[in-house]
């Protein structure tokens, strides 16, 4: 159980993450749970001398994203549409989001992954697009899209810190 | 000048720059504001996502993770509700007991000698800290103690290693089911790290019993002092840890 202690010294840094990812902190540790139960049935399919730790993160992605997926599913709506949903919600909540919990909640999964990988989990662009399975190019547009729109989010817009006035 | 790309402004803002590329940025955030304010609002919602998370590292693992991470089967539900429950983390003995009894199948492995066994989950977890080692640093020694004695009801002193070349880096607060545990690291100048677990535990009054353990690769020299339980944990060698047990053992008894 050697493998064991390794996976241990990773728990605290995939909380983080998984925390921040859905804003939930048992839910988070469910997508924990199920990220060290799926490691240790593939360990064997680990590369010893490669990133541990990155490989744990893209096991957790996979789950996020089949967890993601089947939510949509369920209220009839494909992964796609979830970017034009959360846009939406931006709008309404316009005035500045003080929470940057809320204003993560707020952006697309896809978008909000990359953010936290990069910004939070320290990442870089290479080892992000590894860990997604996309091409950097992509995390590079998830990433200028996301963080616009948690500035704007964060920042609130002119127009409606009015309304609020008001 | 020549047109700065987003991704480069966004790697700046990562500090994933290379130190020749970023006086190329500079100048050109100088001469667009715009750009420089998007690259300012990046950097403070990277320090924003730290401060809002970070303590999430500090966290005592709950002990249902542990378990994930060190078993091939997949819990039965039951313990999981239980490992709910009993809440915290790292327990101490009184919780696994909780655990054991509503769990549909006992798991044994965890419960032989929990004293070293926790003591060396805490250090595989807390040890390879880098930001977050301990929560109070050797700087604040005697605030450290004076928390820790006090949270565990109990007056305690952290061993002086540095006769063996180990200086004391600080302390944490955990919460064991049992109560709350002190947990004080040290490192060496080779950047090894030793902890000392300190747990009150009145079940154990009477043994004084000096016993060695191995957990994972983890040496863990533990006893029994009064209702205190001591287990020192490290992956240094063997040898070492005997001299930093005996030391702390002669220090700590009372």
């Amino acid at each position: 159980m050697g493998s064991g202690t390794e996976l241990i010294q990773h728990i605290p840094r995939l909380r983080r993450y998984a925390r921040a990812l859905t804003g939930d902190a048992s839910r988070a540790d469910d997508l924990v749970q199920d990220t060290l139960e799926r490691a240790l049935s593939k360990l064997d399919l680990w590369r010893p001398g490669s990133d541990l730790r990155a490989w744990l993160f893209s096991l957790m992605h996979n789950l996020f994203v089949n967890q993601v997926r089947s939510a949509a599913n369920r209220s009839i709506q494909a992964l796609d549409t979830l970017d034009e949903i959360a846009v939406e919600g931006s709008q309404i909540t316009a005035l500045a989001v003080r929470d940057i919990g809320k204003a993560l909640a707020c952006l697309p999964a896809e978008q909000r992954e990359v953010i936290l990988l990069v910004g939070l989990e320290q990442f870089g662009y290479a080892e992000t697009a590894r860990i997604l399975g996309v091409p950097q190019g992509t995390v590079m547009s998830r990433l200028s899209r996301g963080r616009e729109r948690l500035r704007q989010l964060l920042e609130g817009e002119p127009a409606s810190r009015l309304k609020m006035v008001k | 000048m020549t047109t700065v790309t987003e991704d480069k402004l966004h790697a700046y803002a990562d500090g994933l720059l290379p130190p020749g590329e970023r006086a190329e940025v500079e100048a050109w955030l100088a001469a667009h504001p715009e750009d420089e304010a998007r690259v300012r609002a990046w950097v403070a919602q990277n320090r924003r996502l730290h401060e809002a998370y970070d303590e999430i590292l500090n966290e005592p693992v709950p002990v249902d993770l542990l378990r994930a991470a060190t078993r091939r089967e997949r819990a039965a539900p039951s313990w999981r509700a239980a490992a709910a429950i009993v809440a915290a983390l790292i327990t101490g003995g009184v919780g696994y007991g909780i655990g054991v009894k509503t769990a549909a199948t006992p798991q044994p492995s965890l419960t032989l000698t929990p004293l070293s066994r926790e003591a060396a989950l805490a250090h595989v977890v807390f040890s390879p800290e880098i930001r977050h080692p301990v929560e109070v640093e050797a700087r604040h020694a005697d605030h450290l103690v004076a928390w820790l004695s006090k949270r565990l009801g109990s007056q305690l002193s952290a061993p002086d290693f540095s006769a063996l070349g180990f200086q004391l880096l600080g302390g944490r607060l955990l919460s064991g089911s049992a109560g709350p545990v002190a947990q004080f690291m040290y490192e060496d100048a080779a950047g090894h790290r030793v902890t000392l677990y300190v747990r009150r535990d009145a079940r154990d009054r009477g043994e004084t019993g000096f016993r060695h353990a191995r957990e994972d690769g983890v040496e863990v020299f533990y006893w029994i002092d009064g209702d205190m339980g001591y287990a020192l944990s490290g992956q240094v060698e063997r040898a070492v840890m005997q001299r930093l047990a005996d030391t702390a053992y002669r220090q700590l008894a009372r």
